[in-house]
């Protein structure tokens, strides 16, 4: 068990994990699962199928409620909070499965997630012109990753790529503090991932990152910081040298991936 | 209800030909009691905004109640007995069925919203169940006789609403004002939210909207607006009965719905008048009336699944889209 990463005199924690665990119906999902989050990082979780990775992220997001651990986010306690709550507290996470409002337009993606921050969520008697003053800024959003030509199209249309790209720009238009992403680049082609790769970089100066991730090159190449987790426990964590180097790692998942 | 949502219609062919197409359609209504009798009208109308008023919530928010009969019965009862009993003006009886049916979809949504798909539609069912047996045991109801020989009453103090002309035009003003405000709704920033919930409900709480909050409000919203036509109904007839709080009419609801096109404006109020057309025939044929809109139930299932006016929709878009 690698201890947390306590002593690094580096940028501050904004989400921590202690003695995280999950069970569902008398298996071990997660067990004893730490993990420190810092900000400016970009943090990787990686683990054979069945690590139970996907499970973190929702406790984390608190789409699932721990068994038992404590979980906080910028010093509060968010280990009983609501996942809408958290998402206002500024952790905010993608899904593996993309996830758009597909018969809305992709502005319309944007906007929704633009208007809560706005005040503009309950207004049942203003007309949809309330949301104009939204485009704007929605539109910078689209353009910062290249979708502003398709802003009018349903966002069911896009491609399997442009629709991470699109949920990635409504997750940023809520300006999180953390972003959770969950297999950003799962079934993309290789201009995808590159251009995803420099989205998730270019986003990650004022905010912390932590993906889970497959591609080990994107990992490698991206992240600073990276947990790598078998059976539903953390088995290591460091950069990406140190990782690489561990032996039990090379057993348990790198020897077998030829990246 | 992922299955039951529809493509978004308000990607419209042309919104200009909609605008008068709403025009001719409010002349046409301002016209018809010259030519149809004007209490099947009022039916109509009635009917035409409580399925609008459900299509709130199963076309535009994803939710299938199965309970609405409450809000429309309750609030007929509400009315009759205001009117009736307490002598209040027919206004002010409509205002109370209202604010009744609001209070119904509060406690009914606040139980329902909880769950979801199959098991949100049987606890509207359960609890409308519950308020059925409520109506038959309860003395203000009148049981089975139900409350009969409500007063039409003076409008505002002025309008004689037993002039049937007078109260034709009263409901077509309310129901317009009601399709109106579920339009409103509808195309409204709140509108919005609730379509990204009926279209992800797991993204939209990850976008930080307290999802059970804006569930609620629409069931409350459209429970108000399913009681503004079970009011109406109750003035217009001048009687409240059980019929009105059966689950045979939340069915029937829903089949107008269905029929019509959810996720439309049109469809709800196309369906309503269609099936009100059809019981008013076969009510004279001696044809059992069930099992007629058994079979459209049948068909529109099989056929057309997206209700009338979503599959005119889809033709047209889907024309203008190759041609």
């Amino acid at each position: 068990m690698a201890p947390p990463d306590l002593d690094r005199s580096e940028p501050r924690v904004v989400l921590s994990a202690r003695g995280l665990r999950r069970d569902f119906a008398g298996f071990v999902a997660v067990r004893n699962v730490d993990l420190d989050v810092r900000h400016g990082n970009i943090h990787a979780l990686i683990g054979p199928n069945g690590a139970g990775k996907t499970t973190v992220f929702n406790l984390l997001t608190k789409f699932l409620a721990p068994t038992s651990g404590r979980i906080e986010l910028l010093g509060h306690d968010i280990t009983r909070t609501p996942p809408a709550r958290v998402a206002r507290m500024g952790l905010v996470r993608s899904f593996q499965i993309s996830a758009t409002f597909p018969h809305l337009s992709v502005l319309d993606n944007v906007r929704v997630a633009l208007q809560r921050p706005a005040g503009l969520g309950i207004q049942f008697w203003r007309s949809l012109a309330a949301l104009d003053r939204l485009t704007p800024r929605a539109m910078e959003l689209l353009r910062s990753v290249g979708l502003d030509d398709a802003a009018n199209r349903p966002a069911g249309d896009l491609s399997y790529g442009r629709k991470r790209v699109l949920e990635i720009a409504t997750t940023l238009a809520l300006d999180p503090k953390v972003l959770l992403l969950d297999e950003p680049m799962a079934g993309m082609g290789h201009e995808d991932v590159a251009t995803v790769s420099a989205i998730i970089r270019s986003v990650a100066s004022d905010r912390a990152i932590l993906m889970v991730e497959h591609n080990l090159t994107v990992v490698a190449d991206l992240c600073d910081w990276i947990t790598v987790m078998q059976r539903g426990e953390v088995l290591a964590a460091g950069d990406y040298a140190t990782v690489s180097r561990d032996e039990r790692v090379k057993v348990a998942y790198m020897g077998t991936a030829d990246d | 209800m992922a299955d039951l949502s529809l493509r978004e219609t308000s990607a419209k062919p042309s919104a200009r030909l909609e605008w008068a197409l709403v025009g001719l359609g409010i002349l046409a209504l301002l016209a018809a009691p010259f030519f149809v009798y004007p209490i099947f009208l009022m039916k109509m109308l009635c009917f035409a905004l409580f399925a609008c008023a459900f299509n709130l919530l199963l076309g535009y928010t994803g939710l299938l109640s199965f309970g609405h009969a409450t809000f429309f019965g309750g609030a007929a009862y509400f009315t009759a007995h205001a009117v009736k009993v307490w002598g209040w003006p027919p206004e002010a009886g409509v205002l109370l069925g209202m604010a009744g049916a609001a209070l119904l979809g509060l406690v009914m949504g606040f139980f329902a919203i909880r769950r979801q798909g199959i098991y949100f539609a049987m606890i509207t069912l359960a609890l409308s169940q519950m308020f059925f047996f409520f109506c038959v045991q309860a003395p203000f109801t009148q049981g089975e006789d139900g409350i009969q020989g409500v007063p039409r009453g003076m409008l505002f103090g002025i309008l004689d609403l037993n002039a049937p002309m007078n109260m034709y035009y009263f409901v077509l003003v309310a129901v317009l004002v009601g399709v109106f405000a579920i339009w409103r709704i509808v195309n409204s920033p709140f509108g919005m939210i609730l379509r990204s919930i009926r279209e992800n409900e797991s993204r939209a709480i990850s976008l930080g909207y307290s999802v059970a909050s804006y569930k609620l409000g629409a069931f409350v919203m459209s429970a108000a607006l399913a009681g503004l036509a079970g009011s109406l109904k109750a003035i217009v007839f001048q009687f409240a009965t059980l019929t009105d709080v059966t689950w045979q009419m939340s069915g029937e609801v829903i089949l107008m719905t269905l029929l019509g096109g959810i996720g439309t404006m049109v469809g709800p109020i196309i369906g309503a008048s269609l099936v009100v057309g059809l019981e008013n025939t076969l009510a004279t044929s001696g044809f059992p009336v069930t099992i007629a809109t058994g079979l459209i139930f049948m068909v529109c299932v099989l056929v057309f699944r997206r209700g009338i006016v979503g599959e005119v929709y889809a033709r047209v878009i889907g024309r203008a889209g190759t041609g």
